[in-house]
């Protein structure tokens, strides 16, 4: 029995420990946002935060998780769809088939997490999740355009969306 | 507030998982929808009554399916108007694309529209009302826009109809907007939603007297107005097929023989069935065996635990050595070619040319890839089945369930799900609803959901047919083109797919797509002199299947490399030797104007940088491009940029236009710099994205798109059409860097001469 801090709520979990954060999230606790795309971190669809940080969860043992470990999946990102990711992302209608999209968006708000402004070649080096329908160009003008938002609404917070959660 | 309508299902708690406080933190609005007790029975409202995200919370009234008007248009009293559509939605925006030419004819506000998938029992039911399905071939928009634009046409004459009757006027006085209707003599309006019940009890016009909006005045079709779908793509909560939940479910993963054509022999599943939630291990079919277990995880790690002894039958010898040979004899042979087209005795006229050119191209065996691996739930009873299927196939996906489980098609219900991606992997070859539907039957009444691991979607595809082309040309002493010879050799989609059929003498149009004569939607676009093309046809026991495009792609690849490299031997510019070879179709030579102008052909480029142009017609589009390409000391292929220009007639909506433009310049760059399925020991080599290596973000160039749509008699599709110049236009590029013709793919390092 694992007990897990997910989304802000505490699970208790029963899985074989070798079971990968990916499944646990899908089967056990029922959280399908994050996607299943190659089982060995190289597609990023499974793309999750641990204490902020981004993390591939296919490769993620529940083993090595600890109960104070905050894990923030796509549904926790924010409530209502208000991260300045989320909304860039709506903006320019970024996803196609969306099935790569949960794991670009957290991938992209870890990115801007640690780098309020990337350059391009900063999104090169972070933004590594693959995407089969090519939306590559769309995701970084939403970047950019993320980048914008979050400005605007630290200099505007009263003109904020909804509070953006937190893990 | 746009929705769209889509069987949901609750993600299931497992048993073992216990929040420590409230529900887990999924949407508490969902409902856990079992769907076969409504949607058994087949009949009138099949389909109809799905839940969208709104209706989730009132549990899926069947009254907020609102009052069908006709097949194509619901309205509800709020004045939603539900719009139906059958075609998949895989990305490509055929969702909105399609509820924009029906919203167009209806006259409907579009911020209040919202959209219903149909399933395959209903179109059954309703004696295919809503006509073909089936999405491949970049069918979505140009094979239904005449049929979905009359069924929004006759909705809104027959709620012009119900008004013109409720106030004893003539039809011809009233006027409509965005869904309200005006009587401008009595100064009297009401609104959609108020006369629909009275409109669903009026006979339909007869679709061909209608009148449909003239492009030039469309409001909503041909803007590029947001997509109907994208909110839930955005927080996870968007289902998918694999993401499927159901009472009792449990979950399978496959494994097939590795090598093509062979068989399972033994099985012993002991120690198998000691691996922790392991409910059974069964055979499939002749050639696999699956594990059904409590989660995906625990058949997964199961799967290697089975001890299995493979029959890998007669092709374990096969490799890309003994293929390559096969279709270098195809290139040679004098007997048994499918002559496509012979205007001359080209070979004789090519070798008494004053100047030859000639060269052997190839492309390999190519994976689809998408990120939704292949997956499929089913559920079969005695007397009735269900899939949760992602398909660009729903009737194709019917029959093959109705044919596994015995069931007839009336038993059968198909719960469709927008696919995380098609190219053409899920159209027309339902090989994982067989296997789903196999499984199940031997846990009967149970819901298996079978996902493929990613290794045996790469290792189990139907892969873009192999092949190789012989080109030759001839130039007299000035220089001018005398005949063109093209012997392509390669496999056969028709052959795979028809194993039991004699083709001695078979036309193979599918084949030698892109090089047909004129009129046609795969026209060559050269008219050039003495143009012989023979099609020798050899197969190999690799699946083969229809990846995006078809076989245009390659053909592409190998006329529009081939006539670069004739365009040097002439000492010409690209352009200009294209323009005086091509067909006098104005549209075609506008496009290669368009796209060397935008692609500033001529211009200079820095040093190291090189600029190569393509130009094809498919799909019934126009499109030419230009791409910017750089190699490194290391021999790696940069792609700087690429201006793409298209003609498709009809643009309904640009902004979905640019982004399958971005889209398929990213799915052929990836094909063109690595992509191939390699064969060893009968078996593909490759087993997932480590080794079959796609474009990132990293690599993607930047793309300019530019999109002519003045009108057509034929409308052209959008989906595929523009893959066909991204490898060739690279290539030109590249050979200038590399002082050599690129002729085979995929390119991956690229030394120069």
């Amino acid at each position: 029995m694992a007990k897990l801090r997910i989304n802000g709520k505490q699970h208790e979990v029963r899985a074989q420990s070798d079971t990968p954060l990916l499944w646990v999230l899908r089967e056990h606790v029922g959280l399908t946002g994050t996607k299943f795309g190659c089982g060995i971190a190289q597609c990023g669809a499974c793309s999750v935060h641990i204490n902020g940080q981004l993390v591939r969860s296919c490769i993620i043992n529940m083993a090595s998780l600890k109960p104070g470990d905050n894990i923030t999946t796509i549904e926790g990102l924010s409530a209502d769809s208000s991260h300045p990711v989320q909304q860039a992302w709506a903006a320019l209608d970024v996803p196609q088939c969306g099935y790569c999209q949960s794991g670009q968006i957290m991938a992209a708000a870890a990115l801007l997490a640690a780098k309020p402004d990337p350059s391009d070649a900063d999104i090169d080096s972070a933004m590594t999740n693959i995407c089969r329908c090519g939306t590559y160009q769309r995701i970084r003008q939403a970047i950019h355009q993320a980048v914008a938002l979050a400005k605007n609404s630290r200099k505007n917070p009263a003109a904020r969306p909804s509070k953006t959660s937190r893990s | 507030m746009n929705n769209t309508t889509h069987p949901q299902a609750l993600p299931q708690l497992k048993n073992n998982s216990t929040p420590a406080a409230e529900q887990a933190p999924v949407d508490l609005a969902r409902r856990f929808f079992v769907l076969s007790s409504a949607l058994a029975g087949g009949g009138l409202m099949l389909g109809f009554n799905l839940p969208s995200g709104a209706q989730a919370a009132t549990g899926g009234d069947a009254a907020d399916a609102g009052v069908e008007i006709d097949a194509w248009v619901a309205v509800r009293p709020d004045d939603t108007c539900v719009i139906r559509f059958a075609r998949t939605e895989m990305g490509q925006g055929t969702r909105t694309g399609l509820a924009q030419l029906i919203a167009e004819e209806l006259d409907c506000d579009w911020d209040k529209v919202t959209t219903e998938m149909v399933s395959p029992q209903a179109n059954l039911a309703r004696k295919g009302v809503w006509g073909q399905m089936l999405t491949v071939g970049s069918f979505g928009i140009r094979f239904s826009h005449d049929k979905v634009r009359r069924g929004g046409a006759a909705a809104r004459a027959m709620l012009l109809q119900a008004a013109a009757n409720e106030w004893g006027v003539a039809v011809a006085e009233l006027s409509v907007q965005k869904g309200l209707i005006r009587h401008a003599a009595s100064g009297r309006q009401t609104s959609y939603g108020k006369v629909a019940l009275a409109a669903s009890r009026l006979p339909a016009p007869d679709p061909k007297t209608l009148q449909l909006k003239a492009p030039a005045d469309w409001k909503i079709a041909g803007q590029p107005l947001k997509r109907l779908d994208t909110a839930p793509k955005l927080n996870g909560r968007k289902i998918y097929a694999v993401d499927v939940a159901l009472p009792g479910m449990l979950t399978a993963t496959i494994k097939a023989c590795p090598v093509f054509g062979g068989s399972l022999l033994r099985l012993d599943d002991a120690a198998a069935m000691k691996s922790p939630g392991v409910r059974k291990v069964v055979r499939v079919g002749t050639d696999a065996y699956a594990v059904i277990a409590d989660t995906w995880w625990q058949a997964k790690s199961a799967l290697e635990k089975v001890r299995v002894e493979w029959d890998y039958g007669p092709h374990a010898a096969e490799s890309d050595a003994t293929i390559a040979a096969r279709l270098s004899e195809g290139l040679e042979t004098k007997t048994g070619l499918f002559e496509f087209r012979k205007e001359g005795d080209s070979a004789a006229l090519v070798n008494s040319s004053a100047k030859k050119v000639a060269a052997v191209y190839s492309a390999p065996f190519l994976a689809h890839a998408t990120m939704e691996p292949m997956n499929c739930t089913a559920r079969v009873g005695k007397d009735a089945a269900e899939i949760w299927v992602p398909t660009q196939d729903p009737e194709g996906a019917h029959l093959a369930m109705s044919k596994q489980s015995g069931l007839p098609l009336e038993k059968c219900t198909v719960h469709r799900f927008d696919p995380g991606g098609g190219f053409g992997r899920r159209g027309r070859v339902s090989d994982f609803v067989t296997q789903a539907v196999a499984i199940a039957q031997q846990m009967p009444g149970t819901a298996i959901k079978l996902i493929w691991s990613r290794e045996e979607d790469m290792t189990h595809g139907q892969y873009r047919p192999i092949s190789k082309c012989k080109l030759s040309a001839g130039f007299d002493a000035d220089n001018r083109l005398t005949a063109v010879h093209v012997r392509l050799s390669g496999q056969s989609i028709y052959a795979w797919r028809n194993p039991t059929e004699n083709l001695a003498g078979f036309k193979d149009n599918s084949q030698v797509q892109g090089w047909f004569a004129q009129p046609s939607d795969q026209a060559l676009c050269y008219a050039f002199p003495q143009l012989s093309i023979e099609y020798a046809m050899r197969n190999t026991h690799v699946p083969v299947g229809t990846w995006r495009g078809v076989n245009i792609p390659q053909n592409a690849f190998y006329m529009e490399c081939f006539v670069e490299e004739l365009a040097r031997a002439a000492g010409a510019d690209s352009v200009a030797f294209r323009k005086q070879w091509m067909t006098k179709d104005a549209r075609q030579s506008a496009i290669l104007d368009l796209a060397a102008e935008k692609g500033d052909w001529g211009k200079p480029l820095p040093p190291g940088v090189y600029r190569g142009i393509a130009q094809y017609f498919s799909y019934a589009t126009y499109c030419a491009a230009t791409a910017e390409v750089s190699l490194n000391a290391q021999g790696e292929v940069k792609v700087h940029r690429i201006v793409l220009a298209l003609d498709c007639g009809y643009a309904v909506n640009p902004g979905q236009i640019e982004a399958q433009v971005e889209g398929s310049i990213v799915y052929g760059l990836s094909a063109a710099l690595w992509g191939e399925c390699s064969v060893q020991q009968g078996r593909v080599v490759e087993t997932n994205f480590h080794d079959y290596r796609v474009l990132r973000m990293a690599e993607m160039p930047k793309v300019e798109t530019h999109i002519r749509a003045n009108g057509a008699a034929v409308w052209g599709g959008i989906g595929e059409p523009t893959i066909a110049v991204v490898a060739p236009a690279v290539a030109n590029a590249l050979s200038l860097a590399l002082g050599k013709p690129v002729r085979s793919l995929p390119i991956k390092i690229a030394k120069p001469a």
